[in-house]
């Protein structure tokens, strides 16, 4: 194997556990720049959308119809944890609204246990052949996938935020929530869709990701984590910039596993993370990392 | 203010707690402490399963017949260590104090045994451990209360060293689990390899939430072994071996014990084909000869779990050993902690899932090579490989 | 409150701890005492740290690894004095917690959280691949207990006397501060970072310092804990005890001495009382699984109904 297939087969599988990173990072995101909460339990809508896939196609729903359903249920979950936990204490601190998603998140893992057990589940890919191989990099069909419908959220979102009412409703909620509330925007029910569209997200990138990781009741927690560092590497307030920052925090492990110590591979995301930091607060970035809420 | 007091309160009314588990007055107790939740989960749950399957076995005969000739009923408490050592601690002091079991069996995972260990030394109980670290029984001189089902890592990994040393793989490349698991299996082979000549040309980590090795994978490939061998258990055992299909690796794949169980195969998928591993008898029991020691039980067992629980699993058969060794020491001492726990080091030839035990005051673990055989995995069945 | 009551009070607690210690038979009832006084240790040091410098710190276990490897560390394989040993650790505590603190305080809150949350996880990392000095994952046996002469901290009556000590210690200490100028400067950092500022007071050395304290009881903890347990492996010390650690400062008030600790109680009573309730509530022994989930809803559930935490209780009570 040449040092060239080498590098294209890091690349490969970085930008594919990129794309999901990506994804996580953009309900982070979301979430943040609506809200000013950051939704610790943003990884287990990820676990469940690979587990309720799991389910849903063993009760023989065909990919596409079990796709719709997970990300219906998920989103619906979303806004459940919107009604029930934190409407309830808006107003509280962000410490206390954060160890509330935080309670969240464990009662969803033990409830995920009681329901699923611990064993893994494996998952078709969405479509079945051999993997491909491009520029020396073997790639799963899967991986494809994965990148194809990153690709066609991100856009999705795009087009959401920009051209139709409610997406721009909810980014000006975003820049400012009392000048959107001036204006006429129903900021409560913005909160809603934010948790909604989140928990969608986390559930597309589960299921995009289980048929190539598998399903488990406690993958929630690591994927969880690297999305956050993925949201704040690109800005926790600006989606392209989580979408890049996942994309980049993917190569970078993938990379650092390839070339460095396999050991480590997890704590490169937080190194980088601390170096880029320390970096912009000396001043040398033309952009800002994770800026401070303001409104 | 307000809050000292509260603290001062809670931590009063905490002294309250521990109710005793009710159960008859002659009811023997047997505690267990198991990792039903938490990253050793997949292990412990089945350890928990067959620990309430043999509960209810013996005492569907009435109970276990004490040294006073009555029979008492056997009561297991058995609790969660969450795979956390300080939960393992708690609920190691909570079994000895407050529920006043005889012997403790478990835990599920070698951290929390370890974590545990001092405190049944100090309290003179006697634990049967279900997990695998050699250190949780050795020295054995400062291991007087401490005995474990499993067998050790240089067992499993011995019988692995020669199977390659016959089939002249001796250019190998290894990846191994970043835990407990995986590093000791490590330190044993890296030993046992130097001594039977095997060449280790590449040397790779990856972590239990890993989502992909290919990384890792392509950099064993570039080394150019003649096998690949990956020390670990589902699912990043079976994320690699699908990775390593993937990658279009043609080398055979060697694993560990850790996927002796049907959830390797159906994470791994095709890709499980042609996996050889060492492991208990436990996977190929019907295709033992007659004439072997264990095939009577291990059939017994297999079958009755299966019907019960669901796919046979060679952990649930530490459990199975464990407590049966305890229950019978029990037999012969009755609730003394310190006759049963001579009772226990004094058993001999005990027909086992994991193997035969001979205890004795130098070996608290008691297992040969006989505990271990090399399973191939063909078509998703698992075969007695040749 | 005053210097008196306090004092007043950390006697009282004294007494009851030492009587506890000769009274109490159940090592399980003293084991959760010790553990509620390890993780206060750890606990007040972050509510001092989250409340007064007003930082997140989501990675405060790497500092009680710290502690608990450098102690166990120094006295199983290097045979030092376990007394010089648990000083070590404390040192190691507040001097990495210092070098941590001295390029990341310059970050943005929520950069800061982030690169706390990066050290500890690296922290858990170096412990787990550094086999040959930590002992790698499978961990390090054999760490001696401690003793003064002949008499040895190994039984459950006098850990508690030595890990309640040292907490009480550690308030009484904490007190003195609280009381002194720097206290005074540090409620005016909590009461507006900008204001203090203006006022003169070199609100980063303090936030340092502060920081620095923490890292210290914190590692003074982790060195207790190796020391009682004899035995210490990476796992305890990873991401899901710095969430619990910031929950129990969260649970019982940041900017409060005693908050941090009856925070730690209230996790371990509950979850020792979720395990014994469960049982009498469902036949079944397949109990375990459930216990996380209720574990999960009591806690939203407390901070859904009290968004302050107890801290908010003692004020609108105060």
């Amino acid at each position: 194997m040449t040092a060239a297939d080498q590098l294209a087969q890091y690349l490969a599988s970085g930008l594919v556990v990129g794309g999901v990173y990506a994804l996580i990072g953009l309900g982070f995101v979301i979430v943040y720049s609506v809200t000013r909460v950051i939704n610790f339990a943003q990884g287990e809508f990820v676990m469940l959308g690979a587990l309720l896939m799991v389910t849903f196609e063993a009760r023989g729903l065909g990919a596409g119809a079990a796709f719709a359903l997970t990300i219906v249920c998920a989103a619906a979950l979303g806004a459940l944890l919107e009604r029930a936990a934190v409407h309830p204490i808006a107003n509280a601190p962000g410490l206390t609204i954060l160890i509330v998603t935080i309670g969240a998140s464990i009662a969803l893992r033990g409830a995920a246990l009681v329901v699923w057990g611990t064993d893994p589940f494996a998952l078709p890919a969405f479509s079945a052949g051999p993997p491909f191989h491009l520029l020396g990099a073997t790639i799963v069909r899967q991986g494809i996938w994965v990148l194809g419908v990153a690709a066609a959220v991100f856009a999705g979102l795009w087009f959401f935020f920009t051209r139709t009412y409610p997406g721009t409703a909810v980014r000006g909620c975003a820049i400012n929530a009392r000048a959107a509330r001036l204006m006429g925007i129903p900021v409560e029910r913005m909160w809603l869709l934010a948790f909604a569209l989140s928990g969608a997200l986390g559930a597309v990138a589960g299921a995009v990701i289980a048929p190539i990781t598998y399903a488990t009741y406690d993958m929630g927690l690591m994927l969880g984590l690297k999305g956050f560092v993925a949201a704040v590497l690109g800005g926790l307030v600006s989606p392209p910039g989580a979408i890049a920052g996942g994309f980049l925090l993917g190569v970078l492990e993938s990379l650092s596993a390839g070339y460095l110590s396999s050991g480590y591979k997890d704590a490169v995301a937080f190194v980088v993370l601390i170096v880029i930091g320390l970096v912009q607060a000396a001043g040398w970035l033309p952009w800002r990392v994770a800026e401070e809420g303001e409104a | 203010m307000i809050r000292m007091i509260l603290t001062l309160a809670l931590t009063a009314w905490g002294l309250a707690w521990g109710p005793v588990v009710a159960g008859a007055q002659d009811a023997y107790k047997v505690g267990a402490i198991f990792s039903i939740t938490g990253p050793g989960s997949s292990l412990g749950i089945p350890e928990r399963d067959t620990a309430l399957m043999l509960e209810a076995n013996i005492n569907a005969k009435g109970g276990i017949k004490g040294p006073d000739g009555k029979l008492h009923p056997l009561k297991m408490v058995i609790y969660d260590d969450a795979s956390d050592e300080t939960k393992a601690v708690l609920a190691a002091k909570k079994l000895i104090d407050e529920d006043k079991v005889t012997a403790i069996v478990g835990t599920t995972l070698s951290g929390t045994s370890l974590a545990i260990l001092d405190t049944v030394q100090k309290a003179e109980v006697p634990l049967v451990s279900c997990a695998a670290a050699i250190k949780i029984v050795e020295p054995v001189a400062e291991r007087k209360w401490v005995f474990k089902t499993p067998q050790s890592d240089y067992l499993i990994v011995g019988v692995l060293v020669d199977y390659l040393k016959s089939k002249g793989l001796t250019k190998v490349g290894w990846l191994n689990v970043d835990y407990a698991f995986g590093q000791l299996g490590w330190i044993e082979f890296e030993k046992a390899a130097q001594k039977a000549g095997l060449t280790i040309v590449a040397n790779e980590k990856f972590g239990q939430k890993d989502v992909d090795m290919t990384a890792q994978l392509t950099r064993v490939k570039a080394a150019n072994p003649q096998a690949v061998i990956i020390w670990s258990i589902p699912p990043s055992a079976s994320v690699a071996t699908k990775n390593y299909a993937d990658l279009g690796l043609k080398m055979p794949l060697f694993q560990s014990h850790g996927v002796g169980n049907k959830t390797f195969i159906q994470l791994a998928g095709p890709a499980s084909n042609g996996v050889t591993f060492p492991a208990g008898k436990l996977l190929v029991a019907e295709q033992l000869p007659d004439g072997d020691a264990q095939k009577a039980v291990l059939l017994a067992y297999a079958r009755e779990f299966e019907a019960k629980y669901g796919p046979r699993n060679t952990f649930g058969g530490h459990a199975w050993d464990a407590v049966q060794i305890v229950t019978k020491a029990m037999e012969r001492a009755g609730t003394d902690r310190a006759g049963v726990r001579s009772a226990i080091e004094g058993t001999r030839n005990f027909v086992g899932i994991t193997g035969v035990f001979d205890f004795s005051a130098s070996d608290h673990n008691g297992l040969d090579r006989r505990a271990a055989t090399v399973i191939q995995i063909l078509d998703g069945q698992w075969r007695k490989a040749k | 409150m005053t210097a008196g009551r306090r004092w007043a009070l950390l006697a009282a607690a004294a007494v009851l701890i030492g009587a506890a210690g000769g009274m109490v038979r159940s090592s399980y009832v003293l084991g959760m005492l010790i553990f509620i006084a390890l993780n206060g240790m750890a606990a007040l040091g972050l509510s001092l740290v989250m409340g007064f410098a007003g930082q997140v710190s989501l990675g405060q276990a790497a500092f009680y690894a710290i502690g608990a490897y450098v102690s166990g560390v120094l006295t199983a394989s290097y045979g030092w004095n376990g007394w010089l040993s648990m000083a070590a650790a404390v040192l190691a505590g507040a001097v990495s917690a210092f070098l941590v603190g001295l390029p990341v305080f310059r970050l943005s809150g929520l950069l800061l959280a982030m690169a706390t949350l990066g050290f500890g996880i690296i922290v858990y990392y170096v412990l787990v691949n550094w086999s040959a000095v930590t002992g790698g994952p499978s961990g390090l046996t054999g760490i001696p207990p401690l003793a003064v002469g002949g008499f040895r901290f190994d039984t459950d009556a006098r850990m508690l006397w030595l890990a309640w000590g040292c907490l009480l210690a550690v308030l009484g200490l904490a007190g003195n501060v609280v009381d002194s100028r720097i206290g005074r400067a540090l409620r005016a950092l909590h009461g507006s970072p900008a204001a203090a500022e203006a006022a003169g007071i070199a609100t980063t050395r303090l936030k340092l310092g502060v920081f620095a304290a923490a890292g210290a009881t914190t590692a003074l903890a982790g060195a207790l804990y190796a020391h009682y347990l004899t035995f210490i492996n990476p796992s305890p010390f990873g991401f899901a005890f710095s969430v619990e650690l910031v929950v129990m400062v969260v649970l019982g008030g940041t900017a409060s001495l005693w908050g941090g600790v009856l925070g730690a109680a209230i996790v371990v009573l509950l979850a020792e009382g979720i395990r014994a309730l469960l049982p009498l509530l469902s036949a079944s022994h397949a109990g375990a699984e459930y216990e996380i989930v209720v574990f999960g809803l009591v806690l939203m559930t407390f901070m859904i109904l009290l968004p302050g935490g107890l801290a908010g209780l003692a004020r609108r009570s105060a």
